[in-house]
């Protein structure tokens, strides 16, 4: 993988500090949110940890000894992924969430375009197949994680386009 | 010749008077001379004391305390911190020549001491160090006479005070009893003392009749007195200055007056804006801080030469900009501050303080 390349903002000192004037703000966040997603994108990462999250290289540039503070400007930047639809809080204290640096919808329709273009329509899949099988390695979903591609499929699936089901062993998906 | 000692010449219990001659030389053995020293240093200062009737001239010598450790002399204590030479022959005029020259070169500061030190404690001269501990009692005793002057003086403007307030306590007393008692005119002349004590403590009188909306005479003539005193300060400021400068400019003005109570300086302030000459305002800032500001004051140059200076240094603390203008760091703080609010500046909180950079968001 290509190394993951910051952005400019990365290295400007005022960009760890909670700017207080609302204009600046917005574009402060909405530079976080991307760089946040971007960097989950570029690695990967599908789950973010609020308390670890200055742990982080991306909340925490060494280079010019910048933290964004946990606990409060962490969460300013959940709170836009949120609203944006890109984050899900996995507990009811709000210390970890998924980020959804590409939405299930999103997914759904990548998964979709590879099934028919490979005349898979009719199909069915095991979940695993999927995500770790020999035939989708190329993929970009080749990978997901689990919870993240029942969404997709669920997406789908309210769309008409697919139709998950339970097995014995785990769960599986045909495709119209 | 040590067999002597000295007395104060009183005449003991069992001791009678015999005989008194003067002018008899003593002799230790068969040496003539015997001497008594007493180092240069010990003097303060030396002056001439002019002859009298029956009185000859003698030079005075005032002297240091003597230290701990000096050895053995004719007297033990003395009550007294001086000497008197007197020449019973000629020699005066001289040796005060030459005590003034050696006094003037102070020879015995550039050489080395080396006195007998019979305990043998320590490589300093003895005389060093025990003018050490005594220069410390001095020291201190000097500290607390300075204390006590200092705290005399603070009570002198406290007791001027106290004693106008008396005065205008009599006064008060004297007016209510006579429209009490309805006897006698209230004079004029107690009429204006009246007035003028409550205006110097910013209360507006309520005996007058002539009452016109926000003061009185005395009112108008201090704020315009406030105008006239502001405006050097002012333009020398970039026409800005913080109410706490201005509040303390005018009640060291006011010397020994009543000083304004800062209630009455805001009024004042407010008044003199309005009666002026001046044209400035009070302006307060978001963070409460209270300015008084020449209404020439460009906001727009005030903000464009703290982004010239931000720009320039790449980022700036209030306390750089502050040194960078001659401005106070409370004044250049409030310029970043409405430059942030305005959007032209971003800052960098951290731990190690407050910076602000052009806002490149």
């Amino acid at each position: 993988a290509m190394n993951f390349e910051w952005p400019w903002q990365y290295n400007f000192p005022p960009f760890f500090t909670l700017q207080p004037n609302v204009d600046t703000r917005q574009k402060q966040l909405a530079a976080w949110c991307s760089l946040v997603l971007s960097y989950c994108r570029h690695h990967k990462l599908y789950t973010l940890d609020v308390m670890e999250a200055q742990e982080s290289p991306v909340f925490n540039n060494k280079k010019i000894e910048r933290i964004l503070i946990s606990n409060k400007h962490v969460c300013y930047v959940c709170l836009c992924l949120l609203t944006a639809g890109n984050l899900e809080w996995l507990d009811k204290n709000k210390s970890r969430c998924l980020v959804m640096w590409r939405r299930p919808e999103e997914w759904g329709k990548l998964i979709y375009q590879w099934v028919s273009k490979n005349g898979m329509v009719n199909s069915v899949f095991t979940l695993y197949e999927l995500s770790n099988g020999d035939d989708t390695e190329s993929e970009e979903f080749h990978g997901l994680e689990e919870w993240m591609l029942l969404r997709s499929l669920q997406a789908l699936q309210s769309d008409g386009k697919a139709e998950v089901f339970t097995m014995d062993d785990g769960k599986g998906v045909k495709f119209f | 010749m040590d067999r002597f000692s000295w007395s104060n010449g009183l005449l003991e219990i069992n001791e009678t008077l015999v005989i008194q001659q003067r002018g008899v030389r003593l002799y230790d053995g068969d040496e003539k001379e015997c001497c008594m020293s007493m180092p240069l240093s010990q003097i303060i200062f030396f002056e001439e004391q002019a002859a009298g009737i029956g009185k000859s001239a003698k030079i005075v010598i005032h002297l240091h305390p003597s230290p701990a450790n000096k050895e053995p002399g004719p007297l033990q204590n003395s009550k007294y911190s001086y000497i008197k030479l007197s020449f019973k022959e000629h020699g005066q005029i001289e040796f005060y020549r030459r005590l003034t020259e050696e006094m003037t070169q102070r020879r015995w500061e550039n050489t080395p001491v080396s006195q007998p030190i019979s305990s043998g404690t320590g490589s300093q001269s003895g005389r060093t160090r025990a003018v050490g501990i005594v220069g410390i009692e001095r020291k201190i005793e000097e500290k607390r006479k300075e204390t006590d002057k200092n705290i005399s003086e603070a009570f002198e403007d406290l007791s001027k005070l106290m004693v106008k307030a008396k005065e205008m306590v009599e006064l008060s007393r004297s007016i209510a009893t006579k429209i009490k008692d309805k006897q006698g005119d209230i004079t004029e002349d107690e009429t204006i003392r009246f007035k003028s004590y409550l205006l110097s403590m910013g209360i507006a009188n309520p005996v007058t009749r002539e009452t016109h909306g926000s003061g009185t005479h005395y009112h108008m003539q201090l704020a315009k007195q406030l105008g006239d005193m502001l405006q050097a300060p002012l333009e020398e400021r970039g026409g800005m200055m913080a109410l706490t400068e201005v509040y303390c400019l005018v009640n060291r003005a006011r010397g020994m007056e009543v000083k304004l109570t800062f209630l009455t300086l805001i009024t004042m302030t407010c008044l003199s804006l309005r009666v002026s000459c001046l044209l400035c305002r009070l302006r307060v800032f978001d963070s409460g801080v209270m300015v008084v500001q020449l209404q020439s004051h460009s906001e727009e140059e005030m903000i464009a030469s703290a982004l010239d200076s931000v720009s320039e240094k790449g980022s700036l603390t209030a306390e750089e900009l502050a040194k960078l203008l001659g401005l106070s760091v409370l004044l250049s703080k409030e310029r970043l501050l409405l430059a942030e609010k305005m959007g032209h500046l971003c800052r960098d909180d951290s731990v190690e303080g407050l910076r602000f950079y052009i806002n490149v968001f």
